[in-house]
C-alpha cells in the first residue's frame, strides 16, 4: 500500500477519525501469511499490531468507538487512543497495561489475507510467544529506538529462528522519541544483523517506525524520516513467502481408523510432507510393514492425489496392522525410527526440565514417555551452550530422549510436522516444553559423543563415502568422523556390546 | 465409539463443485485435523449445536472429517426456550437430513421458575438459561470434550482463547494460565471430571464462514437472508415480532421492514440490520463493506466492558 499524497500531514486526524468506510477485499488466491510480533517489555508490539489493524481498516466502527472510550485517561501525550487495547482483550491485561497471552487477528490487505499473532514480551510469559511462534512464517522484531536490543529480545530473536522462522523485520520503534535519529536505528540495526548472522538468519529487513503514529507502518513516514527510503512494514509483509511444505517425503501421521462398516477401512490424518497418489507403495511405522494405496478418499470426491496439508483418509490394499500414532511413509525416504534422539527445546513452565524425569512426548498423533536429559543451555548474552544438568524455566537447551518404545521423527529442519514435538508433565497434564529434534542418536557400532559432538569411528573407505554427502556436509558441526581399520571398527563394536 | 455404522457409497454425487481456493482449503483441513484429533483422544466428545452459520459450518466439516462414518459423537444444542421459530425447524430438518443424534436441553430449574428475558433481564437470564443450562447438559453428558464454532475475530478475549481451551470440573477457563499449544500437537490430557472445549473454527473470519458456505453449499436458516418481516424496535435493536409470547410495552408498534440478521440466537435478544441482501454473494459484498462488527447486534455482549471474558470464566461457551 502506498500513501496518499497527503497522508502525513493528515495523520494525527485520521488517527483519531473513525475508519474509513472501504475495507479491503480478501485475497483468495494463496494461504494467508502467518506473522508474530515479538520482543521485549512494552516495546510496542500490541501497539502496532493495533496501528497495523486500523490503517488497514480491519477494525468496525462499533470497536472503534470501544477503543476510544477505552483509552480515555490512558491517552498518551499525542492524544492518539491506545492502539494496543485492540489486542490487550483480557481484563489483567488491560489493568496492567502488558501482553499476558497471545491473540490472533486476522486482516487483509488487496495483496494478501494475514494471520497475526501478537506475542507477550514479558520473560514469565516466554511460553505464551512460544506458542505463537511455532506457526509463523515470518516475525516482527520490536526494539525500541532508544533502549535497543535487550536480552529478551535476544531470546525471542533465539526462539524464532530455532521454531524455523526465516524471515524477520527488525522495526526499530518509538523512533519518534528520538527525533528520528538516524544513527540510533542504524546502529541498531547493525547490532541485530550481527546477532541475526549468528543464528543463521539471512532474510532481515530493518524498519525505523513509530507504531504510535502509525509511521512506517501501512503508510510511509517521509515527512518525519526523510533518510529513509526502504519498505514500509506491510510492504514487506506483503511480499513475504509462506512456509513451503518443505519435506523429505510422504508422511502420514495416522490420527484415526475409520471402520463405517465390514469391508471399509481408512486411515485418517493429515498429510505432514510431500504426495501421495493410488498405487504408491508406503511403509507403515514403526512396524515396517509394506504395502500400496489403492484409494485417497475425502468427502467431496475420491482425488488422485494429496499434497502436504490435506486432511485425508488412506485406503491400502491388504490388511496391515495401523493404528493411530503410526506413520504411514514413502518407502525410498522414511523418518527416522529409534529409541534416542537429540533434540533442542525450550522450557515453558516453573518447573523447568528434570533430568531422568519421565515425561509424555507428543508428536503428530502419537504419544509416548520419554526420558530427557539435558546437555547444555544457551547463554543467550554470550550465544555460547554451556553444560547443563537441568533447565529451568525459559531455557533454551539441548537435550537427549530416551524411549522406551520405536519413536518416529524427521529433523525439524526437514520437516515442521514430524520434527516437532511437546512434553507434558504426568503429574500436572501440563504442557512443559516444545521441542525440535535435530538428529537420531545412534544406539550402535563405534559411536560415541563427546560435549554434544558426535565421534563415528569407521573404516576408511565407508569414512570417506560418508564424508563426501552432502547431509554430512551440512552437519560438520555436529559430528565427527573417524577413520580406522576395519579390525579396529570391530574392536569398537565389540566394546559396545559388552 | 458409540455408533455401528452403516456402510457408505463411496462416489459422493455432489462432487461438481469447483476446488475450493487455497485459503479456504486451508483453514477445512485445519479444522478437520482438530475433529479427527479429537475425536481420537478423548471418550466422550460432544459437539453444541447452536443452529447458526457457525454451527453449520462446523457440523458440515464434522460430516466431511469423518466420511464416509457417521459423525462418533452427538450434538447438543442447548435450547433456551427463546430461540427463533425458524431456527428450530431448521435444527429438526438437518437431524432428519443427516441422520444425527441431537441432544437437546433446557434448564428444567428456568422453566419452572419461568425465567425469561422479559422479567430477569438479558444477564440473569443468559446466566440460567445458557450458561447454567450449558454446564448442566455437559455434566449430565459426563462429556469431556466439547465443540464449539467460536471464532477468535469474534471479539478481543476469544481472540486470546486456544483451540484447545482447557476447564476445570466446575467449567471454568483461567485466562491467565493457558497451557502452551504449540505447532499442531495439541495436549489433550486432563484429569477425571476436567474438559475441554475445542474450537476447530478458531482462525475463520466472518467472510471465510460466507464464503465457505457459498462455496460448499451449505445449508442455513432463512433468517439470515433479508426478507419483509414484522419488527418492533426495543432498546435500540430491531426484535422480531411474530412470536405470540412477545408483548409490546405501551407505546410499542409493530410494523413490517426488509431485514435479515447477522447473528442468531434469542429472539429478543437479537438485533435484526435494515439489508437488502438476499443471496451469498449479496451478503458476502455487505459484508466486506460492513463499518460494524457482527457482535453488535448482541445484548448479552454489550452488558458491560468484558463481559465475554467474564462468561467464559463462569463458563458461558
Ligand atoms: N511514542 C511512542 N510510544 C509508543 C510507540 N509504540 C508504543 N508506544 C507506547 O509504549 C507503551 C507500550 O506499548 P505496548 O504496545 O503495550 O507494548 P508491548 O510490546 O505490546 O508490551 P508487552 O506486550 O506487555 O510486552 C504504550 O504506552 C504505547 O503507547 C511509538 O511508536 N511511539
Ligand atoms: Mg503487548
Amino acid at each position: 500500500m502506498t500513501a496518499p499524497a497527503l497522508a502525513n500531514a493528515a495523520l494525527d486526524e485520521t488517527a483519531v477519525a473513525l475508519p474509513s468506510q472501504e475495507p479491503a477485499r480478501v485475497a483468495r488466491d494463496s494461504r494467508p501469511l502467518r506473522l508474530i510480533t515479538c520482543g521485549s517489555v512494552d516495546d510496542g508490539k500490541s501497539t502496532l499490531i493495533g496501528r497495523l489493524l486500523w490503517d488497514t481498516k480491519a477494525v468496525k466502527e462499533d470497536q472503534a468507538a470501544s477503543l476510544q472510550r477505552d483509552s480515555k485517561g490512558k491517552q498518551n501525550d499525542l492524544g492518539l487512543p491506545d492502539f494496543a487495547l485492540l489486542l490487550d482483550g483480557l481484563q489483567a491485561e488491560r489493568e496492567q497495561g502488558i501482553t499476558i497471552d497471545v491473540a490472533y487477528r486476522y486482516f487483509s490487505t488487496d495483496k494478501r489475507s494475514f494471520i497475526v499473532a501478537d506475542t507477550p514480551g514479558h520473560e514469565q510469559y516466554t511460553r505464551n510467544m512460544a506458542t505463537g511462534a511455532s506457526t509463523a512464517d515470518l516475525a516482527v522484531l520490536l526494539v525500541d529506538a532508544r533502549v535497543g536490543l535487550l536480552e529478551q529480545t535476544r531470546r525471542h530473536a533465539t526462539i524464532a529462528t530455532l521454531m524455523g522462522i526465516k524471515q524477520f523485520v527488525l522495526a526499530v520503534n518509538k523512533i519518534d522519541l528520538t527525533n528520528y535519529d538516524r544513527s540510533r536505528f542504524e546502529q541498531i540495526s547493525h547490532e541485530f544483523k550481527e546477532l541475526a548472522l549468528s543464528l543463521g538468519v539471512r532474510q532481515v529487513t530493518a524498519i525505523p517506525v513509530s507504531a504510535l503514529k502509525g509511521e512506517n507502518v501501512v503508510y510511509d513516514g517521509r515527512a518525519s524520516m526523510p533518510w529513509y527510503e526502504g519498505p514500509t512494514l506491510i510492504e514487506v509483509l506483503e511480499l513475504a513467502t509462506t512456509r513451503s511444505a518443505q519435506t523429505v517425503g510422504f508422511r502420514l501421521p495416522v490420527q484415526r481408523v475409520s471402520r463405517p462398516g465390514e469391508s471399509f477401512r481408512g486411515y485418517q490424518g493429515t498429510v505432514a510432507g510431500g504426495s501421495v497418489k493410488p498405487g504408491d507403495s508406503v511403509v507403515i511405522l514403526p512396524s515396517g510393514m509394506v504395502a500400496n494405496v489403492t484409494k485417497i478418499v475425502t468427502f467431496d470426491l475420491v482425488r488422485n492425489a494429496a499434497v502436504a496439508g490435506d486432511a485425508i483418509t488412506l485406503v491400502l490394499d491388504r490388511q496391515v496392522d495401523v493404528s493411530r500414532g503410526d506413520v504411514i511413509a514413502t518407502i525410498d525416504s522414511q523418518p527416522m525410527t529409534g529409541l534416542a534422539f537429540d533434540a533442542q527445546l525450550v522450557a515453558l513452565q516453573a518447573e523447568g526440565i528434570q533430568p531422568g524425569k519421565r515425561y509424555w512426548l507428543k508428536s503428530g498423533s502419537r504419544r509416548q514417555r520419554v526420558q530427557v536429559q539435558p546437555i547444555s543451555q544457551l547463554d543467550l548474552k554470550s550465544g555460547k551452550w554451556n553444560h547443563a544438568d537441568e533447565l529451568p524455566m525459559n531455557a533454551i537447551g539441548k537435550v537427549h530422549l530416551a524411549f522406551d518404545e520405536q519413536a518416529i521423527f524427521d529433523a525439524y529442519e526437514q520437516n515442521r510436522t514430524t520434527g516437532a514435538f511437546i512434553l507434558i508433565d504426568p503429574d500436572t497434564n501440563n504442557t512443559v516444553a516444545g521441542g525440535m529434534i535435530s538428529a537420531k542418536r545412534a544406539a550402535i557400532g563405534g559411536i560415541h559423543t563427546e560435549d554434544s559432538r558426535v565421534i563415528l569411528s569407521l573404516p576408511a573407505d565407508l569414512a570417506d563415502q560418508l564424508m563426501a554427502t552432502e547431509i554430512f556436509a551440512g552437519r560438520r558441526e555436529d559430528a565427527e568422523i573417524r577413520r580406522v581399520t576395519a579390525a579396529r571398527a570391530i574392536e569398537i563394536i565389540d566394546v559396545i556390546d559388552e | 465409539m458409540p455408533h455401528t455404522h452403516p456402510e457408505t457409497e463411496l462416489h459422493n454425487p455432489q462432487s461438481t463443485k469447483p476446488p475450493l481456493d487455497p485459503h479456504l482449503k486451508a483453514l477445512e483441513n485445519e479444522a478437520i485435523h482438530i475433529f479427527r484429533e479429537v475425536a481420537a483422544e478423548f471418550e466422550r466428545p460432544v459437539m453444541l449445536y447452536s443452529i447458526g452459520k457457525d454451527s453449520s459450518v462446523l457440523l458440515h466439516l464434522a460430516r466431511k472429517a469423518f466420511y464416509p462414518g457417521r459423525i462418533p459423537f452427538p450434538l447438543l444444542h442447548v435450547d433456551t426456550g427463546w430461540k427463533f421459530r425458524e431456527m428450530i425447524a431448521f435444527r429438526d430438518e438437518m437431524v432428519e437430513k443427516y441422520d444425527l443424534d441431537l441432544v437437546a436441553h433446557t434448564n428444567p430449574r428456568g422453566a419452572a421458575e419461568n425465567v425469561t428475558p422479559f422479567t430477569h433481564g438479558s444477564a440473569l437470564y443468559t446466566d440460567i438459561m445458557k450458561t447454567e443450562a450449558l454446564r448442566q447438559a455437559l455434566d449430565a453428558g459426563q462429556y469431556d470434550a466439547a465443540f464449539g464454532g467460536a471464532r477468535r475475530d469474534e471479539e478481543a478475549s476469544r481472540a486470546k482463547e486456544r483451540i484447545y481451551s482447557f476447564r476445570t470440573p466446575d467449567h471454568r477457563w483461567d485466562p491467565r494460565n493457558q497451557r502452551p499449544e504449540l505447532w499442531n500437537v495439541y495436549n489433550g490430557m486432563i484429569r477425571k471430571g476436567e474438559s475441554v472445549r475445542a474450537f476447530p473454527l478458531s482462525n475463520w473470519t466472518e467472510v471465510d464462514i460466507w464464503r465457505y458456505i457459498q462455496a460448499e453449499e451449505i445449508p442455513i436458516v432463512p433468517l439470515y437472508f433479508a426478507k419483509k418481516r414484522p419488527i418492533v424496535e426495543r432498546d435500540g435493536m430491531m426484535i422480531l415480532a411474530e412470536d405470540p409470547r412477545l408483548e409490546l410495552l405501551p407505546g410499542e408498534t409493530k410494523r413490517e421492514e426488509v431485514i435479515r440478521f447477522r447473528t442468531l440466537g434469542c429472539f429478543p435478544l437479537t438485533g435484526a440490520i435494515r439489508s437488502n441482501a438476499t443471496t451469498l454473494d449479496d451478503i458476502i459484498s455487505e459484508l466486506e463493506t460492513a463499518t460494524v462488527s457482527e457482535r453488535q447486534g448482541r445484548a448479552i455482549d454489550r452488558d458491560q466492558a468484558g463481559s465475554m471474558e467474564k462468561k467464559k470464566r463462569e463458563g458461558y461457551f
